[in-house]
């Protein structure tokens, strides 16, 4: 769909000034050929990632943890693992009927979104090491927050 | 072209290691191809696009509107188009960068650049939906209210925390 709309943006571009669009388009293909090994980088993890970190594997592992050191797990294996929305929370929902706490499951999907080991090659080569690495410890605090708040929220937890 | 050679460093060892983990017969190598090859494929129909339309946002975007609604002096408002813009991104973090980095050097503020970031990674909307019917409304509705504010206040931090030196290091990479 983002082809289409591109494809259609462009030619209307093109038909109110031909320079610019021209010069635009340009500047999109220096980009896509000067990504291109980061992006490959960045597959080769994924791919990785996915040989390693399986959904079997979360299903194992995530399915006796409970406690802090689920919750630990969870996250960690989180930060590492790569999966779109539609495989991770058709998989969180499994997770939740084999009887996992929503508090492992917030700590997993969150950490899932938010840290990004396999997406490192990419994030340091447009923001550099430093902000790569404070952005990643920053969200792991959040996603351990969240986790706690959402264990507090379906009486997991208690203060 | 040497220089290029080697950007491509990791990409020639995968090559090499994956062929001869074919030539023993490693049932890894192969599982690791497969992976490799399926996602590449799915990066391939939409990153290009991407970029593209980062391209004409460079040439026919003013610099003066980026900074009037996202940069240094805009408001509140500003973090509710970093949201509205990240929910609606594709993918993931990955277009997320070399957006946020465009954004950058058009005159946004890195509070809201990260904002965006973070929401990107928490608020996209097919990923939310998926996780509200399979997890439950309540639950996305109270990580929502918990991890945006997170997100911001996390991004005006880290603003805080980095220099000038940082910053700079953001880079479009043309």
């Amino acid at each position: 769909m983002i082809n289409y709309f591109t494809a259609l943006l462009t030619t209307i571009l093109f038909i109110i000034d031909r320079e610019k669009t021209v010069r635009g388009l340009k500047i999109g293909f220096k980009k896509i050929r000067k990504n291109l090994p980061v992006f490959l980088n960045m597959i080769i993890l994924v791919a990785f990632s996915l040989y390693f970190v399986s959904d079997d594997l979360i299903l194992r592992f995530l399915g006796e943890g409970s406690g802090a050191a689920g919750v630990a797990l969870a996250g960690g294996l989180g930060s590492i693992a790569f999966m779109p929305g539609f495989v991770a929370f058709p998989l969180a929902g499994i997770l939740l009927e084999k009887g996992v706490s929503y508090t492992v499951i917030a700590a997993f999907t969150t950490t899932l979104m938010m840290v990004g080991i396999v997406t490192y090659p990419v994030e340091k080569d447009f923001f550099g090491l430093k902000i790569t690495v404070i952005r990643n410890t920053l969200s792991l605090i959040m996603a351990i927050i969240v986790s706690i708040v959402i264990g507090l929220f379906y009486g997991e937890l208690f203060i | 072209m040497k220089k290029h050679l080697k950007d491509y460093w990791l990409f020639i060892i995968f090559v090499l290691f994956t062929a001869a983990g074919f030539i023993i017969e490693l049932n890894i190598a192969q599982g690791v191809f497969n992976n490799f090859y399926s996602f590449f494929l799915t990066m391939v129909k939409f990153v290009p696009a991407v970029f593209i339309l980062i391209g004409l946002f460079e040439v026919w975007v003013d610099k003066e509107t980026i900074e009037k609604h996202l940069g240094e002096e805009s408001g509140f408002l500003s973090y509710l188009w970093a949201i509205i813009l990240a929910s609606t991104t594709v993918g993931g973090l990955y277009v997320a960068f070399p957006v946020a980095a465009a954004l950058y050097k058009k005159g946004a503020s890195p509070r809201i650049i990260f904002s965006y970031i973070g929401t990107a990674a928490i608020c996209r909307i097919p990923m939310t939906l998926f996780e509200a019917s399979y997890v439950g409304v309540s639950f996305t509705a109270i990580r929502w209210m918990v991890s945006i504010p997170l997100v911001i206040i996390s991004s005006i931090l880290m603003e805080k925390m980095l220099d000038e030196n940082d910053l700079e290091s953001i880079s479009e990479s043309i």
